[in-house]
């Protein structure tokens, strides 16, 4: 058995009664006793996440921009104010996503980027070398030692700055997906979940503490089981599940962070202008009983298509589900799920299918 | 949670019980319902249903995945507990008492042959390594 990695929380963990799996390499927490109570805690009131797995890189240098419009199919020219954040994925030349991710506009000179786990190393080594080839005099810093815990939920950001001495001053007024710095710590107000918070960087040594003093002021812990519950009915895209190198932006339903209007060249535009695409992203609530899950075929009147993203629902108490499906299936259309040996009915949905503590569905 | 004593088990973390009448009453251990965690669906085969040992005839499944259960001894199906349909978290609460099938055994004295409690407890110790 190879060894797993840890976050600075791993004991923490442990002590909390957290059951841990292996997570993509990582030894993470999947729950801490309930995944479904955990999912309403963060709806209803406020839950904390360690997502240190994920990892931070800053871009710095003269020309950060002018290297991430080429790099990144969002634009960063949309990041004109100091802190602000941008969703955005990077795509190889053939259009297929080699992970998402989100940008921070620090200073001219300074970019911040937070990739996936899974991906990390793998962003690295295209970064550096489009930086080699592009932009040779960046710096393109990997931080992996920095921990990065998530709090979220309609009470999580009055919790944050009640733990956190000095931090209310700071982020009171940061609008959402913007980030500022407070000493070593970077306070962003991002989250993966549909509900309000922060998602704060901080150094691995202090991180343990930090933890501990949320915990004191009521914070809950809450397992990747949940946050992957409260990402699907927020309708966030899972890489490695609603898109790969395989599949692209635009049948991956994130047309929206792709900029092909304005003249900007970026890695992967070609391929996406020549190809537009024929299957799309939507959402699907089971109206039979039984549980959607990946992979799952879908049967609809304009031919088949696939589940990328499947589970229960603990807002709406349903089944929901994204899936990749020809471009003809509309919103309202009945299809069909084929689940073991049975066919199951589903509705095409729009999504997200709830945010801020409600089911949209 | 301690398997209790008076049930029989399966390497593949069924419970079964054997009622006055020689019905058999079959649920999933404490270990599955721990490992799945929280059940949200319960697929219970239908009554009447003949069943071989071992194979697939029910499914549970909790917000994060599917899983078969399998017949304990080859019988004939004789009740599912409707109640789960409803109520699948009951597994998680009472995995001893929320069963998910009756059936008749073709033959009692395969029932004889299950795991005991030290023996199935075995069987999960042997898991975890």
């Amino acid at each position: 058995m190879t060894s797993l990695k840890q976050t600075p929380l791993n004991a923490a963990h442990r002590a909390m009664g957290a059951k841990m799996v292996d997570f993509g390499g990582w030894d993470m927490p999947v729950n801490y006793g309930s995944q479904i109570e955990e999912h309403h805690q963060v709806r209803n009131d406020c839950g904390m996440f360690d997502v240190s797995h994920m990892r931070v890189v800053d871009v710095k240098g003269e020309g950060a921009r002018a290297f991430l419009r080429h790099l990144l199919a969002n634009n960063v020219d949309k990041l004109t104010v100091p802190g602000k954040a941008l969703y955005s994925t990077m795509l190889l030349e053939n259009g297929g996503v080699i992970d998402d991710l989100i940008v921070y506009f620090m200073r001219e000179d300074w970019f911040r980027i937070v990739v996936n786990a899974g991906t990390a190393d793998n962003d690295l080594v295209w970064m550096k070398q489009q930086a080699a080839q592009h932009a040779p005099q960046l710096t393109i810093v990997d931080h992996p030692e920095l921990a990065m815990i998530a709090v979220q939920g309609p009470n999580a950001r009055t919790k944050v700055w009640e733990a956190l001495p000095g931090s209310k001053e700071l982020s009171e007024h940061l609008i959402p997906f913007s980030a500022v710095e407070m000493g070593s710590m970077f306070i962003a107000r991002t989250g993966y979940t549909g509900e309000d918070g922060f998602e704060i960087m901080l150094p691995a040594k202090a991180a343990p503490f930090f933890w501990a003093t949320l915990a004191e002021h009521g914070v809950k812990p809450i397992g990747l089981g949940a946050r992957d519950t409260l990402r699907l009915e927020a309708g966030m895209n899972l890489y490695g599940h609603d898109m790969n190198e395989r599949v692209g932006p635009l049948e991956s339903g994130l047309a929206w962070t792709v900029d092909l209007k304005s003249p900007r060249d970026f890695i992967g535009k070609a391929a996406l202008l020549a190809h537009p695409p024929t299957l799309k992203l939507v959402g699907l609530l089971l109206l039979d009983r039984g549980v959607l899950r990946d992979h799952q075929h879908v049967h609809s009147a304009h031919g088949e298509g696939e589940i990328t993203s499947g589970s229960f629902s603990p807002t709406l108490e349903k089944s929901i589900a994204l899936a990749r499906v020809p471009n003809g299936v509309q919103i309202g259309d009945s299809v069909q799920v084929a689940v073991r040996d049975k066919m199951l009915a589903a509705r095409v949905v729009k999504y997200p299918f709830a945010r801020n503590g409600k089911g949209l569905v | 949670m301690s398997n209790p004593g008076n049930l029989k088990y399966t390497a593949s973390h069924e419970w079964v019980k054997t009622e006055a009448d020689g019905t058999l009453t079959v649920g999933i251990t404490d270990h599955a319902q721990e490992l799945l965690g929280d059940m949200v669906f319960v697929e219970a085969p239908t009554a009447g249903r003949k069943l071989k040992a071992k194979e697939e005839c029910a499914v549970v499944e909790s917000v994060k995945a599917a899983a078969d259960v399998y017949a304990p001894v080859s019988g004939t199906v004789t009740a599912a507990n409707s109640e789960l349909d409803g109520t699948p978290e009951a597994i998680n609460s009472d995995p001893y008492g929320a069963w998910i099938f009756k059936m008749k055994p073709d033959n009692a004295a395969d029932v004889a042959a299950l795991l005991d409690a030290t023996a199935y407890q075995a069987v999960v110790d042997s898991e975890a390594h």
